[in-house]
């Protein structure tokens, strides 16, 4: 089989109304009742009973024995069109980019991306240890770190090929954090230093406290239809110029040194029509910084090997010369279980529609938010990108 | 350089015993396909029968042709430790006492990348040799040996998890009237034992051997009858909080079948000396030894099992025997799931005929007491469960494994 069929453009589809249930280190309720949440606050937003949302698409790790059928009859919908995304970080743009086909097919009219975790006491360690078959068989039995002992490793290889060093990390972490102080329900609330940072107590070597996430409750989500739809309704769009996304990609790499992105990304700017020197903002998925560094080369902002010398040259807070995970990504906001994927979206969105929760990037027109996710053994399989842009 | 472990000191009575605790010992059902190969000693991994690739974590189909054909098969164990971390924090109790705790990748030059824990003399970039085991809950795993042998590498905290080497552990031998019983008490003495307590029955009574017996380094002859289960309970009392390993070499091997016999006096004797005396034992001592499973580095380690291999396949040459025995590897099994819990491990060697008297009509190959005594003590060393010993136990194995319905022909021509 040879040559690739021609990707329709996503012509007239956006995304309008970003929602986010203002997350909680640990939460007592459930995962229903945070998706419930922010169905009502999405559905208020954008003037529609909860009847006329007729497609769904979910995403949770801590909904037990539940999918999103279940969900359905939880809360009284009755869609026409439902999908569950169980790909953690790339969920929020894998969401997207099949919400954005179902309506342009007219499988529906109204998609609701909703992504939600609770958080409770116990949760962490229940959701590691029977994450995968593989993480099971293959990776929890060899010290339980965690995703902290599998990106230590990652980490640690990285900086081995290619020269990383913990201040490069560092600094993506610091300018997030000077992003999340702006946001109201951060998990983290106070400025952080460099030399905290480097001072922090380690987790897994080399990956100290304030690489990791603090995982927590909450909830993101929005909603996917027609440009004509979202006027009508009174609604601020932002226009989907192109995706992509990839799985289990690059298995001969004997440690994870570059996710699916980089398969695809010519793929992704011709789609998109643009080049990565236009990009205003960019959403990385942080679940550890290796890996936003990770993104900047395999989605085109430079090349394989050079991330640390890319982070040397710019500044990423967002009024920087690198606008970068502007309300704070989940490293300082906090990882509210699938909700990581959809941070960076409902953010981007945000920014696009001159509404954001934090700090403003300044003539913010054409973003890229991008999704990772699913470490099942010793990399993370799933990726995805997105490029947004202001609806004129 | 592995740090030589230090004799430990007796202990303070009134300081607590630290709980057993074990890793997460869930595995998929192609993943036990590693505990088989564990148990016996063996470097196991899936390979396709149709493209040859060899593949981790374990799987059900080829994740290069999609063949459902997918054995495990002994492979090439060498490769690299490509990178390594030290976990210094983690979410399960029982690596929670025990951090930092080192884990690597390893490619291994057969292909696979694999997770391994590693050995204290292995570092990042080095050539490596993977072995499979058992760990603390009895799952399988894999750790990182240095690709040559290191002083006392065996004295390593992470390695010394997985084995249940009898040094300067104490052991207690049943059974010390017999040569086998004669010959695990050396074999242990000579493995570093910190005491090697061996049971007599009627100690009055003399027997071959005795002084021999006695003069074993660390040897403490101690009053056991196993037939009578007071005696047991007695040294139990005594003794039972400082057992760590437990050799059940009590034995009682008579000729001949069902039909032959007349009465069940010889089967009752049978059953009395093996089975309920592995009961006796277990119920008298196995409590202890379950509850200080990670009692430092003298923590109760081992019940082991001889047993012979006809345990597996009734062979009516000695037909009651084998019967008795059946129900020993039966009663073994049970005990193995009942002191998991605690990380102590069952080892059941299965022997073929021994060189001793009772087996003197048997044409050989026989097996010395001297070499199932030498295999017990490596295969404890190792951390294994399951070991056949001599030419006629490996024999039966592999037969057993081919065609059972055969080996039962077999053995009764």
């Amino acid at each position: 089989m040879t040559g690739a069929a021609v990707r329709m453009a996503y012509d007239g589809i956006v995304a309008c109304v970003p929602t986010t249930v203002p997350y909680r280190r640990f939460s007592i309720n459930t995962a229903h009742w945070w998706i419930g949440r922010a169905l009502h606050d999405l559905t208020r937003e954008a003037g529609l009973k909860p009847a006329e949302i007729d497609g769904l698409i979910l995403s949770s790790f801590t909904l037990g024995a539940d999918s999103a059928v279940g969900v359905t009859q939880h809360l009284g919908l009755s869609p026409r069109w439902l999908d569950h995304v169980p790909l953690g970080g790339a969920s929020g743009v894998i969401g997207l980019r099949r919400a954005a086909r179902a309506v342009q097919a007219g499988d529906a009219r109204f998609v609701a991306c909703v992504a939600a975790d609770t958080n409770h006491v116990d949760s962490f360690r229940k959701t590691l240890s029977t994450f995968s078959r593989f993480a099971q068989d293959a990776v929890y039995p060899y010290g339980s770190g965690g995703a902290n002992g599998s990106f230590a490793l990652i980490t640690k290889n990285y900086m081995n090929k290619y020269g990383a060093r913990r201040e490069d990390f560092g600094k993506i972490c610091v300018a997030q954090r000077h992003n999340a102080l702006a946001i109201p329900f951060a998990m983290m609330k106070k400025p952080l230093t460099l030399d905290e940072y480097m001072s922090a107590r380690p987790i897994a070597d080399p990956l100290h406290l304030f690489d990791c996430v603090m995982p927590c409750a909450g909830a993101e989500a929005f909603l996917v239809c027609r440009e004509s739809d979202a006027r009508a309704l009174g609604l601020k769009p932002v226009r989907l110029l192109a995706t992509i996304e990839r799985h289990n990609a690059f298995t001969e790499d004997t440690v994870q040194e570059r996710g699916g992105w980089a398969m695809d990304i010519g793929e992704l700017w011709q789609m998109a029509g643009v080049t990565p020197d236009r990009i205003d903002l960019v959403q990385t998925y942080d679940d550890y910084p290796v890996i936003v560094m990770m993104q900047f080369e395999d989605l085109g902002f430079c090349k394989k090997g050079e991330g640390p010398d890319f982070v040397r040259s710019h500044t990423f807070t967002a009024d920087g010369s690198f606008p970068h995970n502007t309300s704070g990504g989940q490293l300082s906001t906090g990882q509210a279980g699938a909700a990581g994927g959809h941070l960076g979206i409902t953010e981007a969105m945000r920014q696009l529609t001159d509404t954001p929760i934090g700090h403003r990037v300044k003539d913010a027109d054409l973003a890229i938010v991008s999704g990772f996710g699913m470490i099942n053994y010793d990399r993370g399989l799933s990726s995805g990108a997105a490029v947004l842009a202001r609806a004129s | 350089m592995t740090e030589p472990l230090a004799r430990p000191k007796r202990k303070n009575p009134l300081k607590r015993t630290r709980q057993p605790l074990y890793p997460q010992a869930i595995r998929s059902r192609t993943a036990q396909g590693l505990t088989a190969a564990a148990a016996q000693g063996r470097f196991e991994l899936q390979k396709c029968a149709e493209c040859e690739t060899v593949f981790y974590p374990p799987r059900d189909a080829c994740p290069k042709c999609l063949s459902a054909r997918v054995p495990f098969v002994p492979v090439d164990n060498r490769g690299m430790l490509t990178v390594e971390t030290t976990i210094r924090t983690s979410t399960d109790p029982y690596f929670r006492e025990r951090t930092p705790w080192r884990a690597g990748l390893t490619k291994l030059d057969c292909g696979p990348v694999v997770l391994t824990h590693l050995h204290g003399d292995v570092k990042e970039g080095d050539r490596v040799r993977l072995d499979l085991k058992l760990d603390k809950g009895g799952a399988p795993v894999f750790i990182a040996l240095p690709g040559k042998d290191t002083p006392h590498m065996a004295d390593d905290p992470q390695l010394r998890e997985m084995t249940c080497d009898p040094k300067f552990r104490r052991v207690l031998i049943t059974d010390g009237r017999t040569a086998v019983g004669q010959a695990m008490a050396k074999a242990f003495s000579e493995a570093g034992c910190n005491i090697v307590f061996v049971g007599i029955a009627d100690p009055w009574k003399p027997f071959p051997g005795q002084e021999a017996l006695a003069r074993i380094d660390r040897v403490e002859i101690v009053p056991l009858d196993v037939t009578d289960t007071e005696s047991v309970t007695e040294l139990a009392e005594q003794n039972g909080g400082r057992i760590d390993i437990v050799v059940n070499t009590a034995e009682h091997v008579r000729p001949g079948g069902i039909l032959g016999r007349h009465g069940l006096t010889v089967a009752r004797e049978e059953m009395d000396i093996r089975y309920f005396a592995l009961m006796r034992l277990a119920q008298a001592f196995g409590p202890a030894m379950r509850s200080r499973g990670t009692d430092g580095v003298n923590s109760a380690a081992a019940f082991v099992n001889l047993l012979s291999v006809h345990a597996l396949m009734n062979w009516p040459q000695f037909g009651a025997y084998s019967a008795a025995e059946a129900a020993c590897l039966s009663a073994a099994q049970c005990l193995r799931a009942e002191l998991r819990p605690g990380g102590v491990k069952v080892l059941n060697a299965f022997f073929g005929p021994l060189d001793t008297e009772w087996f003197q009509t048997v044409p050989p190959p026989k097996v010395a007491p001297s070499a199932l005594a030498k295999a017990v003590v490596q295969a404890l060393q190792r951390g294994l469960e399951d070991i056949f010993v001599g030419d006629i136990a490996e024999d039966v194995r592999a037969r057993l494994a081919v065609n059972p319905k055969a080996l039962e022909r077999e053995l009764s021509g």
